[in-house]
């Protein structure tokens, strides 16, 4: 079909003018908007819209297997002699070296290689060139500009399959090259019998296997090396008996002690005492008992204590002992802390067992689980309980002198760091692993801390130098600091006893009185529910405060967003 | 001959000096004044580090040619000086 527009005009209107005349506004198409439409459409707020033309990549992590590398030595034979001279026959060897050196190329390369080896030697004997400079001024201890930090060296993980808590750990005393861990499920009855009972000796240069292992009748609770022969080690075990091991001579102990004149309970500390023969030693259990040993006879101990505040010396009485220490700069005191929460101090050369305990400390409300000195002053010792570790000097006994705040999780274990003798509050918590830390021991010189969990890892950590160099005024400070807390704590103590002396005074006049006796019965009662209600109004408050505290957080955000607004309204 | 002696003897005298060995290039020590064994464990363990330095440096330049080296340890210094054909060792304490 052909479509054909036809357009006329008349030869005279050719090359006239345009005429141009005014229109009026004429209305083509109008399309109104429909909002029925809308809803088939979604609104976006987006109005950027990256599009990238590259490859598609993805990220992979990958990691090797372990490479197990063992180190070895290597001995050298003899060799490299040329086929006639058998380098076994003396004469045959010192005919072919007299050979050579008659060969004039030796004689000429001698010569030059002995002027260059002369002047190097003498280049040494001339000046040091690593000479240390500047070695007198100690570096500037850069304090406090580093924040304090610990960093993951070695893990130890126990190889058996059924993982058991380390429960203690000793440094060997030579160095700090080799740890003795010891382990042992602690829960009671829930030992598989599959369990193991070994425990490893590791050696911090090859982290992945022990480098000994121990083999005893019962799992081992606690161990500790000899300080004065390196190679013995002592061990108290699950079932109380107390055994000794020398490294030298293999993985069985030496010699335990008998079961009948053992502990009648798990032994929870052996700890090496200071003598002429390096052989004494002794250990605490919950049974009540701290005994003494000699171990060369390990069939009997050298000495009984029964821990009994009440002195009546039986066994009934007692309190279960759960740590101990011992410090060798006072041969003949030690401490033992029990499971009801009291620090004892005893002495040893008492002739009867009232005699020998020698002042109480109380304070705490659970099991005390690590004892330990402050190796700068002697006189403090640091107490660790369940949520509150505390510091006490021996003379006030009535309260500690300093505590810590009470913490989220419970402590088990402390000790003093041996560079750094003020520690006030922590000045760092690390989280170590996922499980429960149960053991910690620091090595002799301060930088790496050694920590046993509850699965059976022992990890190594190296603490920043900040936190383990001592630093100059320190000593000082520390000392002031328990100067000062020792004194209030005097204060306290004689001020208390003004009070109690009142007290009894006026209790006296009141004796005549009889309905106060029926008061003493109740007040107990009446303690137990104050006690209860202040408790749980202290856990409210604390609860209180932790939700105002994250209030707080959230609100700085909001108020910001409103100025925000607000300056772009104005 | 007289010149070697003569010049071990030059070598042996100056201060710190524990021992001299010449090795050839074969790694057997034709000369030295330590006992056996430790000759034996020397000549052989140095014996290859030299090979090995000299092949170290001759692949980074082909030009260049392994001169003179150097152990500096805790306790001593030892110096090898390799030739073509031997090798001399010279251990020393360095005086300080």
């Amino acid at each position: 079909m052909e479509i054909t527009y036809v357009y006329t005009k008349k030869r005279s209107e050719f090359g006239s003018q345009c005429n141009f005349t005014d229109r009026p506004v004429e209305l083509l198409v109008d399309i109104l908007p429909d909002p029925t439409v809308a809803a088939s459409f979604i609104q976006r707020d987006l109005c950027n819209m990256p599009v990238q033309c590259v490859q598609q990549m993805s990220e992979h992590e990958i990691n090797t297997e372990r490479l197990e590398t063992e180190t070895e030595g290597v001995n050298h034979v003899e060799g490299g002699w040329p086929k006639d001279v058998n380098p076994q026959e003396q004469e045959q060897t010192t005919r072919f070296r007299k050979k050579v050196e008659k060969e004039e190329s030796y004689i000429a390369s001698l010569t030059i290689l002995g002027s260059l080896m002369e002047h190097c030697i003498k280049q040494n004997n001339a000046i040091n060139i690593y000479e240390e400079y500047y070695e007198e001024e100690e570096e500037v201890q850069e304090s406090t500009e580093e924040p304090p930090t610990a960093k993951t060296l070695h893990v130890l993980k126990d190889p058996n399959d059924i993982k058991r808590t380390a429960t203690s750990l000793s440094w060997h005393p030579d160095g700090g090259r080799k740890l003795a861990v010891s382990y042992c499920c602690l829960e009671f009855q829930r030992a598989s019998k599959d369990m193991s009972f070994h425990s490893y000796i590791w050696n911090l240069e090859k982290p992945n296997k022990p480098q000994m292992t121990l083999k005893p009748s019962s799992p081992i609770v606690c161990l500790d090396y000899n300080p004065k022969d390196f190679h013995v080690l002592a061990g108290g075990c699950y079932n109380g008996q107390v055994a000794y091991w020398d490294t030298r001579k293999g993985s069985q102990p030496v010699e335990m002690s008998i079961i009948e004149q053992s502990h009648r309970d798990p032994v929870y500390k052996v700890i090496w005492l200071q003598s002429k023969t390096g052989t004494d030693c002794f250990s605490a259990s919950t049974d009540g008992q701290v005994l003494w040993w000699d171990i060369r006879k390990l069939s009997e101990p050298t000495e009984r204590l029964i821990l009994d505040i009440s002195k009546k010396g039986t066994l009934d009485g007692a309190a279960g002992a759960t740590s101990l220490e011992f410090e060798t700069t006072m041969p003949t005191k030690f401490m033992v802390g029990t499971e009801n929460g009291m620090v004892i101090a005893c002495n040893r050369k008492g002739k009867t067992p009232a005699e020998k305990i020698s002042s109480t400390f109380c304070g705490h409300h659970g099991p005390v689980y690590a004892l330990r000195r402050n190796p700068f002053y002697p006189k403090n010792f640091l107490s660790v309980a369940d949520w509150i570790a505390r510091i006490w000097s021996e003379d006030t006994k009535e309260s500690s002198i300093m505590w810590t705040r009470y913490h989220m999780a419970r402590l088990s274990d402390g000790c003093w760091s041996p560079t750094r003798p003020s520690q006030k509050e922590p000045t760092l918590s690390v989280k170590v692993c996922d499980e429960a830390l149960y053991s910690l021991r620091v090595q002799d010189n301060g930088h790496i801390l050694a920590c046993g969990s509850q699965l059976g890892t022992a990890t190594l950590l190296e603490i920043s130098s900040g936190l383990c160099s001592l630093q100059r005024n320190e000593k000082a400070l520390a000392n002031e600091m328990f100067e000062r807390e020792s004194k209030r704590e005097k204060i306290l103590e004689a001020r208390r006893r003004e009070l109690r002396l009142k007290e009894r005074g006026r209790s006296d006049q009141g004796k005549e009185e009889e309905p106060k006796e029926a008061e003493p019965q109740e007040s107990t009662e009446d303690l137990v529910a104050r006690a209860e209600k202040e408790f749980f109004q202290a856990i409210e408050s604390e609860r209180k405060k932790r939700e105002q505290e994250q209030q707080k957080l959230q609100t700085p955000i909001s108020t910001v967003k409103v100025e925000e607004a607000g300056k772009l309204v104005s | 001959m007289a010149e070697v002696e003569e010049t071990l003897k030059r070598i042996q005298n100056q201060k710190g000096v524990q021992g001299i060995i010449i090795v050839n290039a074969e790694g057997i020590p034709i000369k030295t004044t330590l006992d056996n064994p430790t000759t034996v464990q020397y000549a052989g363990l140095i014996h290859q580090l030299v090979i090995k330095a000299r092949s170290t440096v001759r692949d980074m330049d082909p030009q260049n040619d392994l001169t003179f080296l150097r152990i500096r340890s805790k306790k001593n210094e030892i110096m090898v000086a390799p030739d073509k054909e031997y090798f001399l060792i010279v251990i020393q304490n360095p005086t300080d």
